[in-house]
């Protein structure tokens, strides 16, 4: 079913613009345009100098199930473009094999924002996260060092490796630095929010309220313009018997920062659903519940996680009309990040 | 312009570079080491055999009697499977009088945030950790039938490079002979694995058969940093 409306989304863009250079990458496709009023990102480049073809390397790799052990995994079957690459309606995510992962799959997107990765921030660079996916047993449960077999006896891989990098090694360093140029290029900062910070469209008076009410009582967490300060935190979740996850704690070895999760950023949260690090609420008005209710779990909880106190029904309306002003479909239907292959 | 390159490229010549051949040699203990055939006993008296030994090494200085230390800043993955990984060229070893030698067991935390690399701290190497983002400094594997693991293995893994699991440690020894810059010189390195076992701590097989927390993997480290000596040197 998903896949299906992945395909047909797909299509209806292919046929609107109907020209067969819809899938081509040009430099200016390729180069970094830093949103107005965003920070400097964390992940610059600098050692990885942006390309169309190492990109379109990174692109074909990012949809090529190839990447994992059997063939039948690829990073888009857990990432989906048109749920800003999180995947709708699992809460936690499905591997190889049908096995299921211990967390729930969060949107990429301005990544090179991100000071570290996953819910738990195990993972220090934007360039070597893929080796978690590819080597997770419940997810791709492959070797990179059997990738680089694989690829190497693909002609058509040597052929596109060579083109962008001049020669044909394929290697480890080059297969993350082209999927790093695909992921790191993936950015949103074009939804109605965005035009209305910046004086190019309106609110309604719902959205309006919504926004001063999450100002006051997220934005600490969730920190325009990234909805995220990059810190990790408890806001008292229930903590999972069977999963058993301890997040950051595991992570640091620090007991202070048991079941505490990376604050994620909340654009396009619209799509992004269920939700946590535990796909544990279906729906917005679910969460907003959970930050309305005197609830809270843990000895560690932020202290802000207090100071919401609770939360009318019109605020929860209100709220959440706010966050759905975060969706960009510009960057959902971003030529350059749809799978070329889905023709 | 050119006359000055002539008479740099002469003196180079009259006083040529040295360089200097390291090799870790691998041994239990007085027993040089083999794998899976040759029983051992640990620190506690316990017989084990073992099957993996390899570990990082960089950030080598050479230090000069008189002069700043010749400083050689690439990593090397020493593998006791890999002969040609167990012996280290280091040139252009500039003139002057070597006394010791400084290095890190470890990969340090510059190299530990910088993303995708190549050569010894290439992922495909197997000393990586994906889930927590780091190097493996050192694996060591073996088989005892102390363990309690299934199938009596025993499995260090050991990395880290932030407090408080900061697994990092320096190495100085002092050569028991001073080397000339401008000769070949060959330096051979004792690397004793029964050290690991037992240098500052002694570890039972029957209650760590795995490393997975913190203070384990620091324990193991102070034990490993006592793991070298100088075993002769050479010119
Ligand atoms: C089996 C499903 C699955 C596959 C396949 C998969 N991912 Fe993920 N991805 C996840 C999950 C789940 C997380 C969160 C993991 C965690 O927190 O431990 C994640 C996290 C990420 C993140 C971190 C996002 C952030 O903001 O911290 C990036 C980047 C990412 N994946 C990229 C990729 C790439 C590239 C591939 C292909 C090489 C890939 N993923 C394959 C499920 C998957
Ligand atoms: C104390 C910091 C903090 C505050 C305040 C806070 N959040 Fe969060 N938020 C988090 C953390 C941490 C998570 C992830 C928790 C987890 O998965 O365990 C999260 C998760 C979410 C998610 C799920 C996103 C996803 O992709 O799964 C939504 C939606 C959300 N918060 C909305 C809000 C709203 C709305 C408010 C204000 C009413 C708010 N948050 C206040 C820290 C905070």
């Amino acid at each position: 079913m998903q896949y299906g409306l992945f395909f047909f989304v797909s299509l209806v863009f292919f046929g609107f613009t109907g020209v067969n250079t819809y899938f081509d990458i040009s430099k200016e496709d390729v180069e970094l345009k830093i949103p107005k009023g965003f920070p400097k990102p964390v992940y610059t480049f600098k050692n990885n100098k942006l390309s169309p073809e190492v990109f379109v390397l990174g692109r074909r790799l990012f949809y090529d199930p190839v990447l994992s052990k059997d063939s039948t995994t690829s990073c888009a079957s857990c990432h989906q473009r048109i749920a800003a690459f999180a995947h709708i309606d699992h809460a936690l995510s499905h591997g190889i094999n049908g096995l299921i992962g211990k967390r729930n799959v969060p949107a990429l997107q301005n990544l090179i924002w991100n000071d570290a990765f996953m819910w738990d921030g195990g993972v220090n660079h934007l360039e070597v996260q893929p080796l978690s996916p590819i080597t997770n047993p419940i997810e791709m449960n492959e070797s990179i060092a059997h990738v680089i077999v694989k690829l190497k006896a693909d002609p058509a891989y040597v052929a596109e490796f060579k083109k962008a990098f001049g020669d044909t090694t394929i290697s480890s360093e080059r297969i993350l630095k082209s999927l790093a140029q695909f992921t790191g290029l993936m950015i949103s900062s074009n939804s109605r929010y965005d035009k209305y910070i910046n004086g190019e469209d309106t609110f309604s008076l719902a959205e309006k309220r919504g926004l001063e009410l999450f100002r006051e009582k997220c934005g600490t967490c969730h920190k325009e313009p990234l909805f995220t300060d990059n810190s990790y935190r408890n806001n008292g979740l229930k903590p999972d018997t069977s999963l058993k996850d301890k997040g950051r704690g595991a992570i640091t070895g620090s007991e202070s920062e048991n079941y505490a999760f990376k604050v994620p950023s909340l654009r396009n949260v619209e799509m992004t659903y269920p939700y946590m690090h535990d796909g544990r609420f279906r729906n917005l008005s679910q969460v907003l519940d959970h930050y309305g209710s005197a609830e809270k779990y843990g000895a560690n909880v932020s202290k802000e996680m207090y100071e919401i106190g609770p939360l009318s029904d019109q605020g929860k309306k209100d709220i959440i009309a706010f966050l759905r002003t975060l969706s960009d479909k510009t960057f959902i239907y971003d030529r350059r990040f749809v799978d070329p292959s889905v023709k | 312009m050119a006359s000055f390159w002539l008479a740099m490229s002469f003196t180079m010549q009259a006083k040529e570079d040295g360089k200097l051949n390291i090799m870790f040699d691998h041994y239990v203990g007085k027993q040089p080491l083999q794998f899976d055939s040759v029983n051992y006993k640990n620190g506690a008296s316990q017989a084990f055999t073992v099957t993996k030994f390899k570990y990082y090494i960089g950030d080598i200085h050479l230090q000069r009697k008189n002069g700043a230390d010749v400083v050689f800043t690439d990593y090397y993955l020493i593998n006791e499977e890999e002969q040609e990984s167990k012996k280290l060229m280091l040139e252009p070893l500039p003139a002057g009088e070597y006394a010791g030698i400084e290095f890190i067991i470890g990969v340090d935390s510059l190299h530990n945030c910088s993303g995708a690399q190549s050569g010894a701290l290439d992922p495909v190497n197997g000393m990586f950790w994906t889930w927590n983002t780091g190097y493996i400094f050192l694996k060591l594997e073996g088989k005892s039938p102390a363990s309690k693991s299934p199938g009596n293995f025993f499995e260090y893994h050991i990395g880290g490079y932030k407090q408080p699991a900061n697994c990092i440690r320096k190495i100085r020894l002092a050569f028991n002979k001073v080397l000339s810059g401008e000769s070949i010189n060959e330096l051979h390195i004792k690397v004793d694995v029964a050290e690991i076992l037992k240098a500052k701590t002694i570890i039972d097989f029957s209650q760590l058969s795995s490393v997975a927390d913190f203070h384990n993997a620091t324990m193991i480290a102070d034990n490993y940093m006592d793991m070298f000596s100088i075993l002769s040197t050479k010119q």
